[in-house]
């Protein structure tokens, strides 16, 4: 055995380091995309040690479709007051009034595919050239495939038979003007990877990741949180159920697990047990067809 | 608890995909919603069983067509390890994807359908493992219950197998004899081979060690990116950061930038805002040096006493992976870790036939998915190692000019 042992989130950790470095070191105008849930927190905390003293070379961007959970911005607003770093946030909402996009109508009515356009004008905006998200490769079949430097064509769409090849720990960065480069530090981390590092790192998370009691209806065999942003049928029970939320996106969109899990060790004791995927779980927006991922990604969705 | 990344070397049709899909299977790593979906896609097939290489098949395109296009990368963990394969496709005309694939591979599964033995493909999947130098071999003899999980079988593959590893060096080769499609071998031993004495596919994979691998003699940092803060209580701090591809530093150590050969000492190192003694790879760290001397990004922090080879000419493998073709003359962007300079690639020596191992000498260019010798010139000195020696400083990629497209793939010789 050697000397230097190096624990698996180590390895993990100091992987993602480099590819911030790598990230901030080749790009002019870098953004780090911030959405509040906990692979975004986990990307601030990686970024924290791999540029402090220093001051982060990139803003946070948050997309915010208005259809977020209260505590999730909130919580937004305040780490970036802590770490004195600088938070850019564009509406959908206004991406909605000035360009005249049609709201999505429905019971669940998402504005998920509508933060593209919001994206793509911020990206314009402040002539973005990197963002950094925390898209990991085991959420789903096509981000399996994806690059982490994964190049993106003016009007932001991934072409995954068009991808650079990746070899070693090498980063080709080198992008045409009007194109840009989405960077995924943490690709290689599982969701499990994830909590035992908030675990051992003790990095706080929005309080909804929690077991609290909450009003919500059954849809098709997920609980969804009662909001002024979904339409209630009279048919709909509001149920009051203890659950926590395994990912933060839209209200209208996300789906609530049942859970009296109120502390980190009994998160990843469920996870650990759990007989369904993260996005299965959670993620009304994945269901619609088999490949509706892998179509996002192409329009310029992260 | 650390992790294993591997490739699995293949094709459709020597139950790559089904052996993939049997690991995260038997490892509970498939979870019920991932599980009902190839379900349901299985049975718009004719036969009807459920069909493991779908877990793998990533794009819309894959799916139709039943074929993998690209590089997959899958995960799985049990309590000793986390797992990440890199699935690759076998066939020649995906060679460039297997390079890929192997590039971060410390193990490689070289799949043989015990049918058909040590077929063309094995060994170019062999040499292919060789040339990236994977440093861990395991043949998987696989569809053992189609020859009647019989012995002989299994022995002439492994003499026929021991001669390729021998003519190519590799040095850690283990054999193991399978079924995918039934399980046999794969998380646990399998009592329809008596006669087998070794471990399962997974009990060799969770204990082979690779941590030795790691290279603690030649200490190599890249400099990633410079950290200066601008305020005043922080007036003169000025750290490089990056990761320790090999070796160890300690504070006080006797330091050479290079390419510049300017020496200077460690004066400290911190890892997140902590300082420490020393640090290795591959740890991410900043280093803060006792003079203040020029260094930016793309330059390396060595250790005095071992020294990298800094040249501007050289002789490289190079795996071609553009679709218009290399021409010797023509020029590139060459990336080695941080470091991008213009580069030219002169004379082919020789193009290898990656089935045979056999030279072909001065061909007139390279086309997509071949294997040449060549020199290549760069427009300022690198400091860098042969691959066989350091993998981490001595592989390099070359980059359309025009297009920014990663054309090649480089093995420094």
């Amino acid at each position: 055995m050697s000397q230097y042992q190096f624990d698996y989130l180590d390895q993990l950790e100091s992987e993602a380091i480099h590819i911030f470095r790598e990230v901030a070191g080749q790009f002019e105008r870098p953004a780090l995309l911030f959405s509040g849930g906990k692979d975004s927190i986990t990307l601030v905390h990686l970024a924290l040690k791999a540029f402090r003293p220093g001051k982060f070379p990139f803003p946070l961007v948050h997309i915010d479709t208005g259809h977020n959970f209260p505590e999730a911005l909130a919580y937004r607003d305040e780490l970036a007051k802590t770490i004195g770093e600088k938070l850019i946030v564009r509406n959908v909402e206004d991406t909605i009034k000035e360009k005249g996009l049609t709201e999505p109508k429905g019971k669940f009515a998402s504005r998920n595919a509508l933060q593209t356009y919001t994206l793509l004008d911020a990206i314009e905006e402040f002539k973005f050239d990197a963002l950094i998200g925390g898209a990991r490769r085991d959420e789903e079949k096509a981000r399996a495939k994806e690059r982490i430097f994964s190049v993106r064509d003016e009007f932001g769409q991934w072409n995954p038979k068009l991808q650079r090849p990746e070899l070693w720990n090498t980063y080709n960065g080198k992008i045409h003007k009007g194109e840009n480069v989405r960077a995924f530090p943490i690709s290689n981390w599982t969701e499990l990877d994830v909590w035992n590092y908030i675990r051992r790192e003790n990095i706080e998370l929005p309080s909804i990741y929690f077991s609290h009691e909450r009003d919500v209806i059954e849809h098709e065999g997920q609980l969804v949180a009662v909001s002024k942003f979904i339409t209630l049928d009279p048919t709909d029970t509001v149920l009051k159920k203890q659950v926590r939320y395994r990912t933060v996106g839209d209200m209208t969109c996300t789906a609530a697990v049942e859970s009296h899990a109120s502390r980190i060790d009994d998160i990843i004791n469920e996870i650990i047990a759990t007989k369904t995927s993260e996005r299965g779980e959670t993620r009304i927006d994945d269901k619609v067809s088999e490949a509706a991922m892998e179509d996002r990604k192409k329009g310029g969705y992260f | 608890m650390d992790i294993l990344r591997f490739i699995t070397a293949g094709s459709v049709d020597d139950g790559k995909s089904t052996l993939i899909g049997r690991l995260l299977y038997d490892s509970k790593s498939i979870l019920i919603d991932q599980l009902e979906a190839i379900e349901k896609q299985s049975k718009n097939r004719e036969d009807g069983e459920i069909d493991l290489a779908l877990l793998t098949d990533g794009l819309r395109a894959e799916r139709e067509q039943g074929i993998t296009i690209d590089v997959a990368y899958k995960y799985f963990s049990t309590p000793k390890r986390k797992f990440i394969i890199a699935d690759a496709p076998g066939h020649i005309q995906y060679t460039r994807n297997m390079v890929t694939g192997a590039s971060n591979s410390e193990l490689a599964i070289i799949l043989v359908d015990a049918r058909n033995g040590v077929a063309e493909q094995t060994r170019r999947h062999s040499i292919i493992a060789s040339l990236l130098n994977i440093p861990h071999i395991v043949v998987a003899i696989n569809k053992m219950d189609l020859v009647e999980y019989s012995e002989d079988v299994y022995n002439n593959i492994v003499i026929d197998y021991t001669e390729v590893a021998k003519s190519l060096g590799l040095k850690d080769v283990k054999y193991i004899p399978i079924s995918a499609l039934n399980g046999d071998n794969i998380v646990e031993k399998s009592e329809k081979f008596l006669w087998y004495e070794g471990e399962s596919l997974l009990d060799h994979l969770e204990k082979v060690e690779v941590a030795n691998d790691i290279n603690y003699t030649s200490a190599r940092f890249p400099v990633q990116y410079v950290i200066r803060p601008q305020v005043d209580e922080l007036h003169d701090y000025r750290g490089y950061a990056g990761k320790i591809i090999s070796g160890v530093y300690r504070k006080g150590d006797r330091a050479t930038i290079q390419p510049s050969g300017i020496e200077t000492t460690i004066k400290a190192i911190e890892i997140a805002g902590k300082e420490v003694a020393e640090a290795y790879a591959p740890q991410s760290v900043v280093i803060h040096l006792q003079d203040d001397v020029d260094v930016s990004r793309g330059d390396m922090i060595v250790l005095k006493d071992n020294q990298p080879i800094v040249e501007q000419e050289f002789e490289a493998l190079i795996c071609w992976m553009g679709n218009k073709p290399l021409i010797p003359g023509n020029k590139y962007l060459f990336q080695i870790n941080s470091r991008v300079v213009r580069s030219v690639v002169r004379d082919i020596e020789y193009k290898l036939d990656v089935n045979t191992l056999q030279k072909i000498d001065s061909p007139a260019k390279a086309e997509l998915n071949d294997i040449i010798k060549a020199t290549i010139k760069t427009a300022s000195p690198i400091p860098m190692d042969s691959y066989k020696d350091l993998r981490e400083n001595g592989g390099a990629i070359l980059i359309d000019e025009t297009s920014f497209v990663t054309v090649g793939a480089c093995m420094i010789q």
